[in-house]
């Protein structure tokens, strides 16, 4: 069914010693207003010692009468850099309204993390192919800013061209190559329509990569995941993050 | 803490059947560390194993095994719960009778697409866990693990893993994927057994 000589991407050892994960109250620092529907958020955190690329970070809110909700957002933030989420609004949503719309700088937020070994980029990992849909490109962003010793291939899936994410850093181009493709409009500096089996194979046989990386929503993921498969790129290369 | 500036959150689910930290949802999202596995029923096999004692079951010979139906809530480490799933299938307690393997502390499950998840015996032999064939009265979709998933609700969905083909007993532990990857050991939602530390 696959080709088996080659040994899958198995969780990395993240830390020697791991620290204990506790929730810890961070002081929103600054935001980025990246689109009308999606705001990024940039903690002061104490004791924070970085990050691998593609980890999360959960986030909870307290209610006046101790209700608690919980979620989990990816950090956008490369390795190096002060720890940031990218938070798009979900219509009804519970927690993202509040992060996108009402949350100010100077507020404290409990955070713990940053959590996960799976959906992450190292430098053991090789040269990474980043395909996103929608906010799924917030921890590809992670991965493309953390030096990877290329300019990583990004496929990226928005509705419109408005509800780009890191629009200005994509376009600039000096860490990423990127490929945009708008599934409700039509732009002439984008590609109409959905990310194909065709541009993948383009992207694969122009450079080859050693870790293919999707985050997106569920239908997107698996669209795209397997249409990967179907080019034979080896599944265990294939890492996937789903939401929604 | 204090509470947070102007959050007041939705409208309180007073309902004992959510775990701390969980959310009713009606939809059933996918969480699959990589692609979708394609593996028809008709290709699939399960092995169940002390080391000693095998016995390894086509899609036949699982469903000539005593079905059982539950109808039960599953829980999610990111979050969600869904309340009143249902599920057919082979209960964990007559494959294993079936198979007459031995009484071993440990499991180690394994699926198509080489996914682990390793969990106590006693924990698919005493409580609901059953090898899934059907859910809400159809066969279940190769994205929530058919043709056949293992179902443990009573822990976080990780531990059930989809597109199962083999469990491995044995006096010694071994971590699976998401337990060698920083999540916890044990995954009881009740206890919030998240991650590593929780």
């Amino acid at each position: 069914m696959t080709n088996l000589d080659t040994p899958p991407p198995r969780p990395v050892a993240t830390r020697t010693v791991r620290r204990a994960l506790s929730w810890r109250h961070a002081t929103l620092a600054d935001t980025i207003a990246e689109t009308d529907t999606a705001r990024t958020l940039i903690f002061d955190i104490p004791d924070w010692d970085g990050h691998i690329a593609g980890q999360h970070l959960d986030v909870r809110l307290t209610a006046p009468d101790d209700y608690q909700a919980t979620r989990s957002y990816s950090l956008s933030s490369g390795p190096s850099e002060q720890p940031q989420i990218t938070v798009e609004r979900v219509t009804d949503g519970e927690v993202s309204p509040y992060l996108v719309d009402m949350i100010e700088p100077g507020d404290a937020i409990e955070i713990r993390g940053p959590i996960g070994g799976y959906f992450v980029w190292e430098p053991i990992r090789g040269n990474p192919l980043l395909i996103g849909g929608g906010s799924g490109i917030a921890p590809l962003r992670s991965i493309w800013r953390a030096e990877t010793g290329t300019r990583a291939i990004v496929l990226y899936s928005a509705q419109t061209a408005e509800r780009i994410l890191f629009g200005d850093e994509l376009a600039a181009g000096t860490e990423v190559d990127a490929r945009i493709h708008l599934t409700r409009a039509t732009h002439p500096d984008y590609e109409s329509g959905r990310i194909g089996a065709d541009d993948l194979q383009r992207v694969i046989e122009s450079a080859p990569p050693d870790v293919t990386y999707v985050c997106g929503p569920t239908a997107f993921v698996e669209g795209i995941a397997s249409y990967l498969v179907n080019l034979n790129i080896d599944p265990r290369t294939i890492l996937t993050e789903r939401f929604g | 803490m204090a509470a947070d500036r102007a959050f007041q959150g939705r409208p309180r689910q007073v309902d004992d059947r959510v775990p701390p930290g969980q959310y009713i949802t009606d939809d059933f999202p996918v969480l699959t560390a990589g692609p979708t596995v394609d593996i028809s029923a008709s290709e699939w096999e399960l092995t169940v194993t002390d080391g000693l004692t095998s016995k390894t079951y086509n899609w036949a010979a699982l469903n000539a095994l005593e079905m059982t139906e539950l109808t039960t809530d599953i829980h999610c480490v990111t979050h969600w719960t869904k309340l009143n799933t249902t599920w057919e299938g082979v209960a964990i307690t007559t494959l294993f009778d079936d198979a007459g393997i031995g009484d071993f502390d440990f499991a180690l499950v394994s699926s198509y697409g080489d996914y682990t998840t390793n969990l106590p015996t006693i924990d698919l032999t005493e409580h609901d866990a059953m090898i899934a064939v059907r859910f809400d009265g159809a066969e279940i979709e190769a994205e929530h693990g058919g043709p056949a998933r293992l179902l443990v609700p009573h822990l976080y969905m990780w531990k059930s893993a989809k597109w199962v083909r083999e469990i491995q007993l044995s006096d010694q532990e071994d971590q699976g994927f998401w337990e060698a990857a920083g999540y916890h050991n044990y995954g009881d939602p009740w206890s919030e057994q998240r991650y590593y530390s929780d």
